[in-house]
């Protein structure tokens, strides 16, 4: 999923505190499973502006909407009719979504709420860690499902560095080695075979590094 | 192994010397004389001079500027060249630019991360890794042809090398790295500073054994303490040193006024022991900052006079 933090509470006050009328507007998909974009935090969001406001003396309406993705044209779509309402958007969905509800509604502000991570998992409630950086060009079967390109600090695709120490990196003692990673599991999957090759110099076009990025699916399209 | 290239270095460890290298950090300024000072006290000691690249992550003269210096001065440089800060094509090109002025030798390294040095919020670049990088010089260099596959009008002479740590973790792909960056094409290889001899020697056994001491030049890096305090610094902050308790302790059981000399003298009998295991074709003495002490450690070390070649 798509990984997000909160923002500092001061900095979105810094955005929105000369508006009248803010929607807070959530997203059900990743940011909820995060904890930092779904409809609780919807809600507290929305109260600590409110409380914001008061505590200024000034009548501010901050109203509350989460939607199933922000992401899609479909659930974008459910606020058309309200959003000419407001005079700003908080949007706490992904960069994706915040991005998506801009281009949608294209004469209001949208203001950013949280700030997007990394693509990753759930490692206990509380801790997300990063698992891909979308390369666009998948070398996890030479590397035992485990990725140095967003898991080592280098991302040295014939690792491990020099700096390697009793499993973790150099940057962080709590960091796991990612190369040491990769070679425990070719162990366990007796494959350490791989290990020996040199991994050839990578085509980072379909990386970053190539601009913006499309896939485009002609059988798929309507 | 014989020599393929122009440089001093290859020479002499085909020749079947040991070879001896040194190292410059360039300065954090643009003072020509800090380096030109430094690099004087090493002349006719050392058969090259490493030049280091922005060591740490710290922002200093360029390793390809102050190669050059030594190059001008006659004192043959060892380019060391990170993949951190460029990608490709400024590899290549650096490259390129070392090779126009005759900068026969290269050490392909990644480089320290740059939450380490001064500039904690840049960007890295690591387009190539130091193993890939190696590739390329010996692309460049033996097939004269850049990465984009055209032609180079006078290919670059470099004898191209990497680096080793053998003692960083995990212990058993040590050796399979080095086979691997000897794959990729690396003629010499410089280790991280030995302090742990019998983990070095066993890491050497385990390589003679693959027959890869015969297809590189292994030369055993070594750093003078210049204070117990350095010692346990390097025991305890430096990523990847292997410092024993009793090196440490034999530092800190020295008086303070002591210390320096101490220093030396476990760097000499490093030398000396290591002189006599087979597979190590050289040393690499790095004296951080301390570069006078070079000629005593070659002389006490019976390295002095260093061979002529042609």
């Amino acid at each position: 999923m798509i990984v997000a933090d909160k923002k500092p509470v001061e900095e979105i006050i810094d955005y929105v505190k000369e508006h009248d009328k803010i929607l807070v507007l959530g997203c059900n998909e990743c940011v909820t499973v995060c904890e930092a974009g779904g409809k609780k935090e919807v809600g507290i969001l929305a109260s600590t502006l409110r409380m914001y406001f008061a505590n200024q003396g000034r009548e501010v309406v901050v109203d509350e909407r989460t939607l199933e993705r922000q992401c899609d044209h479909e659930y974008l779509e459910e606020i058309r009719d309200i959003s000419d309402q407001y005079e700003a958007i908080v949007s706490i969905a992904c960069g994706v979504g915040i991005q998506f509800t801009a281009e949608k509604y294209h004469s209001t502000p949208v203001y950013p709420g949280v700030n997007t991570c990394f693509l990753g998992v759930t490692e206990q409630r509380g801790l997300w860690t990063e698992r891909c950086q979308a390369c666009g060009s998948c070398i996890l079967a030479h590397t035992g499902g485990i990725c140095p390109v967003s898991r080592c600090a280098k991302r040295i695709l014939n690792g491990p560095c020099g700096g390697s120490a009793k499993g973790s990196c150099e940057i962080n003692k709590e960091l796991d080695c990612a190369w040491q990673l990769i070679i425990d599991r070719l162990k366990s999957i007796n494959r350490l075979d791989l290990y020996e090759k040199m991994f050839p110099i990578k085509d980072w076009s379909s990386d970053r590094a190539g601009g913006p990025r499309q896939v485009v699916r002609e059988d798929v399209q309507i | 192994m014989s020599a393929k290239t122009p440089s001093k270095l290859e020479k002499i460890m085909a020749a079947g010397h040991l070879g001896v290298t040194s190292e410059c950090g360039p300065p954090r300024g643009s003072d020509p004389d800090t380096i030109r000072e430094k690099a004087e006290l090493l002349r006719g000691y050392v058969d090259a001079v490493n030049v280091t690249d922005n060591q740490t992550s710290v922002v200093r003269t360029s390793s390809l500027a102050t190669c050059i210096h030594l190059k001008l001065m006659g004192i043959e440089p060892v380019l060391q060249m990170v993949t951190r800060d460029r990608n490709r094509i400024a590899l290549q090109s650096d490259i390129l630019g070392a090779a126009s002025f005759d900068i026969f030798n290269l050490l392909c390294l990644s480089g320290d991360h740059q939450c380490f040095g001064d500039n904690p919020q840049g960007q890295n670049v690591h387009d190539l890794d130091s193993m890939q990088l190696v590739w390329t010089a010996r692309q460049m260099r033996d097939e004269g042809k850049f990465l984009g596959g055209s032609d180079i009008k006078r290919p670059p002479q470099m004898f191209v090398g990497a680096a080793a740590n053998p003692f960083a973790d995990p212990f058993e792909i040590r050796v399979p790295r080095l086979a691997k960056k000897i794959e990729a094409g690396a003629e010499f290889i410089q280790t991280q500073c030995i302090y742990n001899l019998d983990k070095f020697e066993e890491w050497i056994r385990q390589a003679r054994d693959r027959g890869l001491t015969e297809k590189t030049f292994i030369m055993a890096g070594v750093t003078p303490f210049k204070s117990a305090g350095m010692a346990k610094y390097m025991k305890n902050r430096v990523p990847g040193m292997d410092v024993p308790d009793e090196v440490v302790k034999r530092m800190a059981d020295t008086p303070k006024e002591k210390q320096a000399e101490e220093g030396v003298n476990i760097c000499v009998e490093t030398i000396q022991r290591l002189k006599e295991l087979d597979g190590v074709k050289g040393f690499h003495i790095m004296a951080i900052e301390w570069e006078e002490k070079i000629p005593e450690i070659v002389e006490r070390s019976g390295l002095y006079p260093r061979p002529e070649v042609d």
